[in-house]
C-alpha cells in the first residue's frame, strides 16, 4: 500500500458526557480509494469523519489526514442532509467553497458550472434551494464538494434519506466522479447493499465503542454498473458483509 | 381586482359610512362624536400645525427604530458571542421591558434635560426589546452543519458572520423589527403624553392633549387619524423589505 491519504492509529474518543464513542481504532486509506465504514447507527462511523475532517480532536491516538496537513481545502464533506444555505442560489451554494478560498463569482463561475454539469444539473445554477427535489438537493452538496477538486471525499451517510431509486442513481453519480477527478472516499453508511456497490474496502464497525472489527474487501473493477447489482458476486459480497455485521453485534 | 382585496377595503368604506349615517340620523353633537366627514375637514383645515407635530412624532419614532436596530443587534452580537454576558445582562434587559413605560417617563424626563433625547429613550426602551431577542435567537439559530462546513474550508470570522450568521439570522431579524416599528410609535406618544409639553417642538401626542383640553373632539380625531396612518405606513413598509429581503428563499414570504 503507498503512502496512505487518511491513517488512524489506536484512536480513542470520549465525549465530554463521558460517552466513548470509539475505542483504539486503526485505518487506513489510500489515495483514490474508496473505503466504506459499516455499522449501525451510533456506533461511531460520523466520529470517524469528523476526525479525518479536523472538526473534532482525538482523546487519544495519532490521526493524519489531509485536513490536518495542509492549509488548501482539499477535503470535502457531504452531509446526511444536503446542507445548504437557503437564502443562495444553486450556484451561489456551489460558489462558497472558491468565495471562501477568496475566490470571485465571475472568476469560480466556469468551475461552479461543470461541477454542477457533473450532476446534471447545469439548468438549475439560478435556482433556490426550496425549489429542488431532496435528491436534486443533494447533488447540489456533492458539487459543491466537487468543486474544489479535493483529494479527499468524506460522505456521511449522504443517501439515507432518499428513495431507492435515486439513491441508486447517485451511487452511480458518486463514482463516475471519482472516475473522472480519482479523489480518495471514506463514506459511512448502514446499507449493506450501498457499501457492497460502491466500496473496494468496507470496514465493519462494532456498536458503542466503536471499532473496526472486520475488513471485506471487493474486487469488482471499476466502472461498475446495473450489472454488478445483479450478479451473484453482488449477492455473494453482501452476503459476507451482513455475516460480518453479525458477527460484530452478536 | 381580487376578493380577497375588496373585502377589506368594502368593510372599511361601510363601517364609514355607517359611522356617518348614525351621526347625522342619531343627531350626535360633534364634541361627542364627530362625523368621519368632519374629521376630513377638521385634519385639511388644521393641516399646518398638524404636519409639524406629525413630523416630530414620526422622527422620533424611526429615530427610536434606529437607535433600537443599532443597540439590539449589537447587544445581540455581545450575547451572541458570550454566554456569560449575555447571564449577566439579559436580566436588565427583561426589567426594562416590563416596566410600563407610561411608569418610568416622568422618572426619564427629570434626569434627562432635553425632552427630544427623553422622548427618544422612551420609545427606545420599548422598541428595542424584540430586535434584541430576536436576533440574539437569529445568531444562534444557524446550521450546525452549516458551521462545520464553513470551519472545513477555514472561513475567517468575518466571512463567517457575513456569509452564515447575518443570513441566518435576518428573518428572525425582521420579525422583531415588524413589531419593534408599531412599539417604537407607542412608545413615542406615550411618552409625549406624560412629558405634555406644549410649544412648537411637539407631536401628535400633545396636539391630542391640547385638543382634550379644550374639547376640540374632531381634532382629537384627526390627530388620531394621523397616528393610525402611521402606524400602518410603518408596517407596510417592513413587509415590503421583508418581502425584498425574504421573498426568494424564506418559508415565511411563501405564498403556497
Amino acid at each position: 500500500m503507498s503512502t496512505p491519504i487518511v491513517a488512524l492509529e489506536e484512536v480513542d474518543k470520549r465525549f465530554e458526557g463521558g460517552v466513548q464513542a470509539l475505542a483504539g481504532v486503526n485505518l487506513q486509506v489510500a489515495p483514490g480509494e474508496f473505503v466504506t465504514l459499516l455499522g449501525p447507527s451510533g456506533c461511531g462511523k460520523s466520529t470517524v469523519l469528523r476526525l479525518a475532517a479536523g472538526l473534532d480532536t482525538p482523546s487519544a491516538g495519532r490521526i493524519d489526514a489531509p485536513a490536518l496537513r495542509s492549509s488548501r481545502a482539499d477535503t470535502a464533506f457531504v452531509f446526511q442532509d444536503a446542507t445548504l444555505m437557503p437564502w443562495a442560489s444553486v450556484a451561489d451554494n456551489v460558489w462558497l467553497p472558491l468565495r471562501l478560498a477568496g475566490e470571485g463569482r465571475a472568476q469560480a463561475r466556469p468551475r461552479v458550472d461543470r461541477a454542477l454539469a457533473t450532476v446534471g444539473l447545469a439548468e438549475f445554477a439560478d435556482a433556490f434551494p426550496r425549489q429542488l427535489s431532496g435528491g436534486m438537493r443533494m447533488r447540489v452538496s456533492i458539487a459543491r464538494a466537487l468543486v474544489t477538486q479535493p483529494t479527499l471525499l468524506l460522505m456521511d451517510e449522504p443517501f439515507a434519506a432518499l428513495d431507492e431509486i435515486t439513491r441508486q442513481k447517485l451511487n452511480g453519480d458518486v463514482l463516475a466522479a471519482r472516475q473522472a477527478q480519482g479523489f480518495a472516499t471514506l463514506f459511512v453508511t448502514h446499507s449493506v447493499y450501498e457499501a457492497a456497490f460502491l466500496s473496494q474496502r468496507v470496514l465493519v464497525m462494532s456498536a458503542r465503542p466503536g471499532r473496526v472489527v472486520a475488513e471485506v474487501g471487493i474486487p469488482e473493477p471499476y466502472p461498475r454498473g446495473a450489472g454488478f447489482r445483479n450478479s451473484g458476486r453482488f449477492i455473494e459480497t453482501c452476503a459476507a458483509l451482513s455475516a460480518a455485521l453479525e458477527g460484530a453485534h452478536a | 381586482m381580487r376578493i380577497e382585496r375588496a373585502l377589506p377595503l368594502a368593510t372599511f368604506a361601510a363601517s364609514l359610512l355607517g359611522w356617518e349615517a348614525l351621526v347625522r340620523l342619531a343627531q350626535i353633537p360633534h364634541y361627542t362624536l364627530p362625523a368621519p366627514s368632519l374629521v376630513l375637514q377638521t385634519l385639511f383645515a388644521n393641516f399646518g400645525s398638524l404636519a409639524t407635530s406629525w413630523w416630530f412624532t414620526l422622527k422620533i419614532t424611526l429615530g427610536a427604530l434606529v437607535l433600537a436596530c443599532a443597540g439590539g443587534v449589537l447587544i445581540a452580537a455581545v450575547f451572541a458571542l458570550s454566554r456569560s454576558i449575555e447571564r449577566a445582562l439579559f436580566p436588565v434587559a427583561v426589567v426594562l421591558q416590563v416596566t410600563p413605560v407610561v411608569a418610568i417617563a416622568p422618572l426619564i424626563l427629570i434626569y434627562v434635560e432635553s425632552t427630544t433625547a427623553a422622548l427618544l429613550l422612551c420609545a427606545w426602551i420599548v422598541a428595542f426589546f424584540p430586535i434584541l431577542s430576536n436576533t440574539v435567537i437569529g445568531l444562534r439559530s444557524a446550521d450546525a452543519n452549516l458551521k462545520d462546513l464553513f470551519r472545513l474550508y477555514r472561513a475567517t470570522p468575518w466571512q463567517r458572520l457575513r456569509l452564515l450568521l447575518v443570513p441566518s439570522a435576518l428573518p428572525y431579524f425582521i420579525a422583531g423589527l415588524k413589531v419593534s416599528g408599531g412599539l417604537s410609535l407607542i412608545g413615542a406618544v406615550t411618552a409625549e403624553m406624560v412629558a405634555g409639553a406644549a410649544g412648537r417642538e411637539t407631536g401628535l401626542a400633545s396636539r391630542i392633549l391640547e385638543a382634550s383640553f379644550r374639547t376640540e373632539t374632531p381634532k382629537m380625531f384627526a390627530a388620531l387619524l394621523l397616528l393610525v396612518l402611521t402606524g400602518v405606513l410603518v408596517f407596510w413598509s417592513f413587509e415590503a423589505l421583508s418581502k425584498a429581503l425574504l421573498g426568494r428563499w424564506h418559508a415565511s414570504e411563501r405564498k403556497d
